[in-house]
């Protein structure tokens, strides 16, 4: 296969259950999802790339990027990654927005009281799918 | 190319073509207005193949379980056989038009059988040549008849006939109804913020006195915007439901001049002025699909959860 699929294999390898299980499931994401949403649509360095997206559809793709993050279960390919955000790549989309993206991640999990080894964990995961976010 | 066979009459399916557009491309005649899966002008029902899900997103379950589909947004991937959706249409009679200003019309609608909605839920109205349109239900459901607002479209064959032409006692059909923008009960002391322009006021009205007749105790803001003062309607009947319910304000906003009792301004700077922070509150937007975008991020990122937002954008149409 040309691209990795992010369900990581050392969580099973390691009897560890996902940072998603043991955060709660759907719920969980439920939580994060508009803290997360609404902290990335207020930073002016980011918030452009969202202009004119339908929220509802943002939220649903939200949703889907949190539950992968979390290590849930998902079908994303880097393929995906690198298709869904090629126009972003095109319109300048680069390392200081991806950090950005993932600062809010992070702070949104503070936010939620996560412990600091899941969050890191999940930073983690998150963090893997730059090259291909950023179509490198 | 799938095939698409259509009271008996076989078609080639062109290539990423919808079904409506292979018909019409034809010369089958079928109802159609927003063409995005919206109105449900344009509904059909397949006796034979199956349609992408998408197609029939937001269709009841009775309806998808017969197999009925929106053309519009079905772009097939198999043979099918269809024909019409008949015998879901009720027969209805226009009982009052009202100009409530040069460019609002109300338009009272009897059905010949009591139809199951909410107030803001919206319907498609047909006329007998087939010519149909949506709107945005003001009545509430044990009210006799159905209260509509017509915004007169410019060219609009509708909006210009009801204006016009359109007589009482005008036979028409109505089918629905449709849409998940209105009120529920289960947590009545939860504030509630009602946002819409033109004749968005139609579903927000709607839901005001919906909510307001199923008890809902907490704070409701209704907030109505228009370009000038003009654009603004109903409004000594929404004073009067603040009159008789003190939990219930009203806040009508125009871009330009004034007038007493009016805030001039931008709607959603009046919004934020008077409501900095809605984590906790429940939202309503209806209108232009603009607007009504900017609005539910507006409320959003002043804290609305995003399953508290409920809106009604009004789509254009864009022919026929």
């Amino acid at each position: 296969m040309l691209y990795p699929r992010y369900n990581f294999k050392f969580l099973e390898e390691t009897k560890v259950s996902s940072v998603y299980e043991q955060l709660g499931g759907q719920p969980a994401i439920d939580a994060a999802v508009d803290i997360f949403y609404r902290k990335v649509l207020s930073d002016d360095l980011i918030s452009g790339f969202f202009e004119d997206v339908d929220m509802d559809k943002q939220i649903g793709k939200q949703k889907a990027f949190l539950t992968m993050a979390f290590g849930g279960p998902n079908n994303y390919t880097g393929a995906d990654m690198r298709k869904a955000h090629a126009h972003l790549v095109a319109r300048g989309l680069n390392d200081s927005h991806f950090d950005a993206v993932a600062g809010h991640l992070s702070a949104t999990l503070q936010e939620l009281n996560v412990p600091q080894n899941l969050i890191d964990q999940v930073m983690a995961i998150a963090g893997s799918t730059r090259n291909d976010v950023l179509g490198r | 190319m799938p095939t698409i066979t259509y009271s008996g009459r076989a078609y080639a399916g062109g290539d990423g073509e919808t079904v409506l557009e292979t018909l019409l491309r034809h010369g089958e005649e079928i109802s159609n207005s927003c063409r995005a899966g919206a109105c449900q002008s344009c509904l059909l029902r397949a006796a034979a193949g199956s349609v992408p899900p998408v197609a029939q997103y937001g269709l009841k379950p009775t309806l998808i379980e017969q197999g009925y589909f929106l053309s519009c947004v079905c772009r097939p991937e198999q043979d099918l056989v269809l024909e019409p959706a008949g015998g879901l249409e009720v027969p209805a009679v226009i009982t009052a038009l009202e100009r409530l200003t040069p460019t609002v019309l109300r338009a009272r609608i009897r059905t010949e059988s009591a139809l199951d909605y909410r107030s803001g839920q919206y319907i498609t109205l047909r006329r007998d040549d087939g010519l149909a349109r949506s709107y945005s239900l003001a009545s509430l459901p044990d009210e006799d008849g159905l209260e509509l607002h017509i915004r007169r479209a410019p060219q609009g064959r509708m909006s210009g006939w009801l204006f016009e032409e359109a007589r009482e006692g005008q036979s028409m059909s109505v089918r629905g109804p449709a849409g998940d923008c209105f009120y529920t009960g289960g947590n009545p002391d939860q504030p509630l913020l009602l946002a819409g322009t033109g004749t968005g006021l139609a579903p927000l009205a709607g839901i005001c006195r919906d909510a307001v007749r199923q008890g809902h105790r907490g704070p409701i803001h209704l907030y109505h915007g228009a370009l000038r003062p003009e654009g603004l309607y109903l409004r000594d009947e929404l004073l009067e439901i603040t009159r008789a319910n003190p939990n219930v304000q009203y806040t009508p906003v125009v871009l330009h001049g004034e007038g007493e009792g009016i805030t001039t301004g931008e709607l959603d700077k009046a919004i934020a002025a008077d409501h900095p922070k809605l984590s906790g509150w429940r939202g309503f937007v209806c209108g232009d699909p603009a607007i009504v975008r900017m609005l539910k991020k507006k409320l959003f990122l002043a804290g609305m959860g995003s399953k508290e937002i409920f809106a009604d954008a009004f789509i254009e149409a864009v022919c026929s």
